[in-house]
C-alpha cells in the first residue's frame, strides 16, 4: 500500500488523553512529507513527545488516527515499524552491554538479518567502531547519544525521529549531528526532530511545525516562515547621544534605545514600502548624525516566541 | 511471526547468563547442595523412608522443582523487569513484536537458564544419592512444563512491578512459601487432614506431584490432576499477560 502523493506521515484528527486526565493532544491532522527534514518545535508539554510516541507505537490513542507510509499504526503495526527508528531523548541503554551487542539486539528486534558490513559502516560512521567491544557504562554521555542513533539507524529505517538529540551534548557533536542528518537526507530518509535549540531547526530543518498545548500553530517550509513572520530591524548608531527622539521620527515609529544612542526602525521586509527612505530622510532633516547603519533579520526563535505569545493571548 | 526478534531477545538474555556464570548456575547449585547436605545427609539419615523411598532420595526431585520454580520466577521477572527501569523497553514497544514473541523470548530464556540449573542440580544429585529416574521422558516435559509455567509467572510479575521492592516481595512472600508448603520436602499425606485440604489449593504442589511421580511412580495426586493443572495455569497466565499488552497496562502510557 502507498502512501498519498509526498507524505510519508499522515496524523488526522488525533487526541491523546492520559489516564490522569491531561489532554496532550486536541484533535490535531499533519502531514509528513517523505525525505524532508522537519522540525517539531513547541515549549515544554505542549505535546510533542506524546506525537512521536503515538506515531512510534510507545503510546495509545485516545481517538483519530495515524498513517505511516499508508499503514495504519495500530492495525497494521508491523509495517509502520519497520519504517520508522527513534532516537530517545533520554539516555536509555543496557549498561552491561557491548555496543555492538546492543546494535544487533536492535536490528534483530525490528526483524531484520544480520548484516555486519551494515552495522560496521554505521558504527564507522558514527566514529564507534573503535569502541564496539566496550560495555555501555564505559562510555561518555556524548558516545552514549550516539549509539542511541546507531540502534535507532540499525534497521535501516525510512523515518527517523529525533527527540531532543542535542541536548546536553557538546558543540563538536550537534555539529556531527546535522551532518549526519544531512547525510541521512540526501539517503532519501525522512527525518523529523523535536528540539529546544531553535538554532538547530533553522540550521538543519526544511518545514518547521509549531505545536503548542496539543495543537499544531503552523506547519510551515522554513524560508516561506522566515518571509511571512520575519521582521528586518534598522539599527542606527549615532555619533552624539540624543535626549529626546524628534516627532518627525516618532510619526514613522522609530524607538529611541540605549540612552540615546541608538534607533532602532522595524520593519516589514515583504511590504511595498519599507519606510527606510522616509526615516533617513526624517534623520537629515532633523540633522542628526550617523556613526553607522546595520540590518538585523529576526531570527526563528523570534517567530517562535511570537507565535506561542500570540496563541496564549 | 517475528522470528528474528524473538531470537535476538533470546540471545540477549541469555547473554546476560554467560556474563554472570556464578550468579546464573553456582549460586542455586551450591544452595540445593547444602540442602542435600542438611536435609539429605544430616538429618535425612535420621528419617522413615516414603513410600519406601529413602528420604535423600525422595528430597531430589522437591529441590529441583524448588530451583526451577524459583529461578524462573527471578529469571523472567528481572529480564523483562530491567529494561522497564532502565526505560530500554521503549525499543522492544516501538518494534515490529507481538506480545507473544516478546513472551516467546523472554520466557523461552528465563526457562532456558532453569532448566539448565535444574539438570545441573540433577547431576549434583547423583553424586549423592543412587537413583533411578522411571519416566524419564515425562520428568523433562514436566520439567519444561514447570520451567515455561513459572517463567510466565514471572513475567507478569515483572510487567507488574513498580520498582524492586514489589520485584522481590512477591517471590520472597508468595512464591517461595508456595513451592515450600507444596511439598518439596515432604509427602502432603505426612500433614493432618486440614492442612491436606489446604495443600490442595497450592498451585505448586501439583507440580511437584507430577515431577515426583515422572521420577518414583508415586504422587500425592494422580498424574493427569497434575498434568491439567500445569496446563490451567499457563493458560491463566497467558490470558493474563495478553490482556497486560493489549491494554497497554504499565507499558504504554
Amino acid at each position: 500500500m502507498g502512501a498519498s502523493l509526498g507524505s510519508i506521515v499522515e496524523v488526522n484528527n488525533l487526541t491523546k488523553m492520559y489516564a490522569d486526565g491531561k489532554l496532550a493532544l486536541k484533535n490535531l491532522s499533519f502531514e509528513i512529507l517523505s525525505g524532508e527534514i522537519i522540525a517539531l518545535l513547541g515549549p515544554n508539554g505542549a505535546g510533542k513527545t506524546s506525537l512521536i510516541s503515538i506515531i512510534c507505537g510507545l503510546t495509545t490513542i485516545s481517538e483519530g488516527s495515524v498513517r505511516v507510509d499508508g499503514y495504519d499504526v495500530r492495525s497494521q503495526y508491523r509495517d509502520t515499524r519497520t519504517r520508522i527508528g527513534l532516537v530517545p531523548q533520554e539516555l536509555m541503554l543496557e549498561p552491561f552491554e557491548t555496543v555492538l551487542g546492543t546494535v544487533n539486539l536492535s536490528r534483530g528486534l525490528f526483524g531484520k538479518k544480520p548484516d555486519s558490513s551494515y552495522l560496521r559502516d554505521i558504527l564507522i560512521k558514527l566514529s564507534l567502531w573503535e569502541k564496539r567491544d566496550s560495555p555501555i557504562r564505559e562510555l561518555s554521555g556524548g558516545m552514549k547519544r550516539r549509539v542511541l542513533i546507531a540502534k535507532a539507524l540499525s534497521h535501516e529505517p525510512k523515518i527517523l525521529f529525533l527527540d531532543e538529540p542535542t541536548a546536553g551534548v557538546d558543540v563538536d557533536l550537534r555539529r556531527d549531528m546535522w551532518r549526519l542528518v544531512n547525510d541521512l537526507k540526501n539517503t532519501g530518509t525522512t527525518v523529523v526532530l523535536t528540539t529546544h535549540y531553535i538554532e538547530e531547526a533553522e540550521e538543519i530543518a526544511d518545514r518547521i511545525a509549531v505545536i503548542n498545548e496539543g495543537s499544531i500553530l503552523l506547519v510551515e517550509e522554513k524560508s516561506i516562515l522566515m518571509k511571512r513572520f520575519g521582521k528586518k530591524q534598522l539599527l542606527v548608531e549615532l555619533r552624539q547621544n540624543i535626549e529626546a527622539l524628534p516627532s518627525s521620527l516618532e510619526k514613522l515609529g522609530v524607538m529611541l534605545q540605549n540612552e540615546g544612542r541608538s534607533l532602532t526602525y522595524v520593519y516589514d521586509m515583504e511590504a511595498d514600502r519599507t519606510g527606510i527612505s522616509e526615516v533617513l530622510s526624517a534623520l537629515r532633516s532633523e540633522g542628526i548624525k550617523l556613526n553607522d547603519v546595520h540590518t538585523r533579520q529576526s531570527s526563528l526563535e523570534d517567530i517562535f516566541i511570537q507565535l506561542v505569545a500570540e496563541d496564549k493571548s | 511471526m517475528n522470528f528474528r526478534a524473538i531470537r535476538a531477545i533470546y540471545a540477549f538474555e541469555m547473554a546476560r547468563t554467560y556474563r554472570t556464570p556464578l550468579q546464573s548456575f553456582a549460586s542455586p547449585v551450591i544452595s540445593t547442595v547444602l540442602y542435600f547436605v542438611v536435609f539429605g545427609s544430616a538429618i535425612g539419615n535420621r528419617m522413615m523412608a516414603i513410600d519406601n523411598i529413602t528420604y535423600g532420595v525422595f528430597i531430589v526431585p522437591g529441590l529441583i522443582m524448588l530451583t526451577v520454580m524459583t529461578q524462573s520466577v527471578a529469571n523472567a521477572s528481572f529480564g523483562i523487569y530491567f529494561p522497564k527501569f532502565l526505560g530500554t523497553i521503549y525499543e522492544h514497544l516501538s518494534a515490529p513484536i507481538s506480545p507473544i514473541e516478546m513472551v516467546a523470548g523472554y520466557v523461552g530464556a528465563a526457562a532456558t537458564k532453569s532448566i539448565l540449573v535444574g539438570c545441573i542440580i540433577l547431576g549434583v544429585s547423583f553424586l549423592f544419592v543412587p537413583m533411578t529416574i522411571m519416566h524419564p521422558s515425562l520428568m523433562v516435559i514436566f520439567l519444561i512444563m514447570t520451567a515455561l509455567c513459572f517463567a510466565l509467572l514471572g513475567f507478569i510479575l515483572g510487567l507488574w512491578a513498580k520498582d524492586f521492592e514489589q520485584l522481590n516481595l512477591v517471590p520472597a512472600l508468595i512464591i517461595t512459601p508456595l513451592v515450600f508448603l507444596g511439598g518439596s520436602f515432604y509427602s502432603i499425606d505426612m500433614l493432618p487432614q486440614t492442612w491436606q485440604s489446604v495443600s490442595m489449593f497450592n498451585p505448586a504442589m501439583y507440580l511437584i506431584s507430577g515431577f515426583r511421580w515422572a521420577f518414583f511412580g508415586v504422587s500425592d495426586v494422580s498424574i493427569h490432576r497434575s498434568l491439567a493443572a500445569i496446563g490451567l495455569f499457563m493458560v491463566i497466565f497467558l490470558a493474563l499477560i495478553w490482556r497486560i499488552f493489549s491494554t497497554g497496562y504499565r507499558l504504554r502510557n
